[in-house]
């Protein structure tokens, strides 16, 4: 049987030089990333927000599917190390014209990119870059996945981790929460394989059968159905975003019928620990996934998440530009 | 030039459609054989192959090869030792028209290199919604009929395209692949799937099909071939609708037979194929399937272009090559599994030609010399330059396989020799 074994984002030395998904990232990798990060939490405190880690290189931003609000947390943590930052409209210029996502790939490696952060609505089209970059011999240039398709998210998945840590300290007694859209988001697969390799105590996932993955429990989680027995007594309750085009349909009937079974309001988080926190990737579908209430009340981390995101990212481009 | 008489010496013939298994000689006269393990009266050999330490059997039959350049893909096909093989209707344009039919097999029988026999389609255009001309494609050459991977969504279509066949007597061969089950998925819908974020295609997209398919044979009385099975659950299917008395067969794709859903590993669109790869079991049921005879095995050759490939897994073309790889990777699963050679060639000779109705995949005397010599231990390396289609593409690129063709005869003409 052929062999696929090798991790495309590790070098011969076990060294990342390419971040493509949190799955197969060992701990101690991902253990780097997040104390980085708290190194550059405080340059974002400072009047001056820059160190120069990055001078003189050119990130650029290639997003084959639109997203301003994580285009702009990698542009400003990019300028925060000094980079040179460039952003690429794909989605409507390049491929709209025929270009192949290995040509447009191609001509960016020809102007001199260091590092690409890509965003594309295909799993896996990050790693047909970095694959292709080992194959022309260009392994200096580094590729982020800014999130493709519904395979994976690792910054997000990062960011969170950091929140989780933040504010919990240690994951190996602690009993997590993911709720919702399973089955198409890549901010779940993400935060579970990060959960799982750090060793929390118990991951749940929480969910109708039909917006969770086929034998999702082979990722190490257990599965509920019930919103309430599913957060009961857990320390921290990640909840997804639901897209408006899975709301009415095969798949759910309603956003009102899921709001009343899956969405979360004060009463139903009381099941979770009392010093729970909620945390949301973002941008909130208010009165679908969550509650008003519980999205602005105490226990709620969510624009906490979005600026430790920054210096997650800032390590991220530093560890991989060497440094 | 005519056929002329040949010798193939001190070769093991193993002929699995008469129990032959022998170190015996063939002989070959007018295209024919002649002879086996003694010349006919008169007999002078005109050439002799000396095939020590080769193994001497039946031409290979192909249940599906598509023919994107017509000539590289022949030359292909005898250089893999397959001597006959149908071709699917989804050629461009699809075989839905007598004309188009009559100058594929005219192309293919002036190239003088493995006889190809049509599967001419069920509906015009394969579009699934009005019957194609079965009788005047069935003159043209057309030796069963097919949808190739395109869907029938419509099922009172299909009930009546099974009926109109069964009028004449002509097979059908089904992909059975639900289209709405199916729809946008990508791998089977299982813990790769879901760990990559790639749209699963369940096994009920399969198993629903086939159970449509084996009610509407048993309605029309069509003879029905299942094309291509992927699950384990499907193989049940099949194997209950035998033991009940219908005359169903099926086969298997030979990357199915070695491959699961975890050669997808990081995202390599070499594995993408339709049907998906699907679960360790699901393959060890196709394994075992073909080992007690229940589905023929089949290259499901599809050559895909580079730029087919270098795409994300999920925008890839499925498919691989799969013509040079039929024996080896044959030979390569009778040894896993331990199952004597002649019955591991019987799934890739006169098995599919019994499926297929032709005459083919016979030794005896009096049988066209459709002949295949190989050698079944020699290494050779799996790369661009060793394969002569114009697909390159396979899961096994840089793999080193066992077993080669030396010689290939078509009715008594050497049509390749390494």
């Amino acid at each position: 049987m052929p062999d696929r074994a090798r991790n495309p984002q590790l070098n011969a030395n076990g060294e990342l030089t390419h971040l493509l998904s949190i799955d197969g990232l060992p701990p101690d990798v991902i253990t780097h990333i997040l104390n980085t990060a708290s190194s550059f939490l405080e340059v974002s405190d400072r009047e001056v927000k820059k160190v120069p880690l990055l001078r003189g290189k050119s990130v650029f931003n290639v997003f084959f599917e639109n997203s301003t609000r994580t285009r702009t947390t990698f542009e400003i943590a990019a300028k925060r190390l000094s980079a040179d930052v460039i952003n690429l409209d794909v989605a409507r210029s390049s491929t709209a014209k025929g270009e192949t996502l290995l040509d447009t790939v191609d001509n960016l490696v020809a102007m001199h990119a260091d590092m690409f952060v890509v965003r594309h609505a295909a799993s896996g089209a990050p790693y047909l870059i970095a694959e292709h970059l080992r194959r022309v011999g260009r392994d200096d240039v580094h590729v982020v996945n800014a999130g493709d398709g519904r395979h994976a998210h690792p910054t997000q998945g990062l960011l969170d981790m950091y929140t989780i840590r933040h504010y919990k300290k240690d994951f190996t007694h602690l009993k997590v929460a993911v709720v919702g859209d399973i089955l198409h988001s890549r901010v779940a697969r993400s935060d579970i394989h990060a959960l799982t390799t750090l060793g929390t105590g118990e991951v749940r996932v929480v969910g109708p059968k039909t917006l969770l993955p086929a034998l999702v429990e082979k990722m190490g989680v257990s599965v509920h159905h019930d919103l309430r027995e599913g957060i009961e007594g857990c320390d921290v309750i990640i909840m997804l975003r639901l897209q408006n085009e899975r709301m009415n349909g095969a798949l759910l009937p309603s956003a009102s019928e899921y709001f009343r079974s899956y969405g979360l309001t004060p009463e139903t988080l009381s099941a979770a620990k009392p010093d729970a926190i909620v945390m949301h990737p973002g941008p909130m579908n208010r009165g679908v996934e969550i509650d008003s209430e519980v999205a602005d009340g105490p226990q709620a981390v969510i624009l906490p998440q979005v600026t430790f995101g920054i210096a997650v990212r800032m390590a991220v481009m530093s560890i991989l530009a060497g440094n | 030039m005519p056929a002329n008489n040949l010798q193939i010496a001190n070769g093991r013939l193993i002929d699995p459609g008469h129990g032959v298994d022998s170190n015996v000689d063939l002989f070959i006269a007018g295209g024919r054989v002649a002879g086996i393990g003694a010349a006919p009266g008169g007999f002078s050999p005109d050439r002799v192959i000396d095939a020590s330490g080769l193994i001497v059997c039946p031409g290979l039959v192909d249940l599906s090869t598509r023919l994107s350049g017509i000539e590289p893909e022949l030359a292909a096909a005898v250089a893999g030792g397959v001597t006959a093989l149908a071709c699917p209707p989804d050629t461009n344009p699809p075989l839905d028209e007598p004309g188009l039919v009559e100058r594929l097999v005219w192309r293919s029988k002036t190239l003088g290199l493995s006889h190809v026999y049509p599967i001419g389609a069920l509906t015009q255009q394969l579009a699934g919604r009005k019957l194609a001309e079965m009788n005047k494609l069935t003159q043209a050459g057309c030796i069963a009929f097919s949808h190739a991977k395109h869907p029938i969504i419509d099922t009172q279509v299909l009930f009546r395209a099974m009926q109109y066949a069964a009028t004449s007597g002509y097979a059908i061969h089904l992909h059975a692949q639900d289209h709405h089950l199916a729809l946008d998925g990508v791998a089977h819908d299982g813990e790769v799937a879901s760990r990559l974020g790639l749209t699963g295609i369940p096994v009920c997209a399969e198993t629903v099909a086939i159970a449509v398919a084996l009610q509407l044979a048993r309605a029309t009385g069509a003879r029905l071939h299942l094309a291509r099975l992927s699950s384990a659950a499907g193989i049940a299917l099949v194997r209950d609708a035998r033991r009940g008395g219908l005359a169903v067969t099926c086969d298997v794709g030979i990357h199915h037979l070695h491959l699961s859903e975890m050669d997808i590993g990081y995202f390599d669109s070499h594995a993408r194929f339709n049907p998906p790869l699907r679960s360790g079991g699901d393959r060890d049921a196709l394994r075992a399937a073909a080992a007690d005879g229940l589905a023929a095995i089949c290259s499901d050759h599809t050559p895909v272009d580079e730029d087919g490939k270098q795409l994300p897994f999920g925008e890839a073309v499925p498919g691989a090559t799969g013509l040079e790889l039929l024996l080896p990777l044959t030979l390569k699963w009778a040894e896993e599994t331990g199952l004597p050679l002649s019955s591991a060639l019987a799934r890739i000779t006169c098995d599919p030609a019994a499926i297929l109705g032709i005459a083919a995949g016979s030794l005896a005397v009096g049988s066209t010399a459709d002949v295949c010599i190989f050698d079944r231990t020699a290494p050779w390396l799996v790369k661009p330059e060793t394969l002569r289609s114009e697909g390159k593409n396979t899961p096994y690129l840089g793999y080193e396989m066992a077993g080669r063709v030396t010689h290939t005869l078509l009715g008594g003409r050497l049509v390749f020799e390494r």
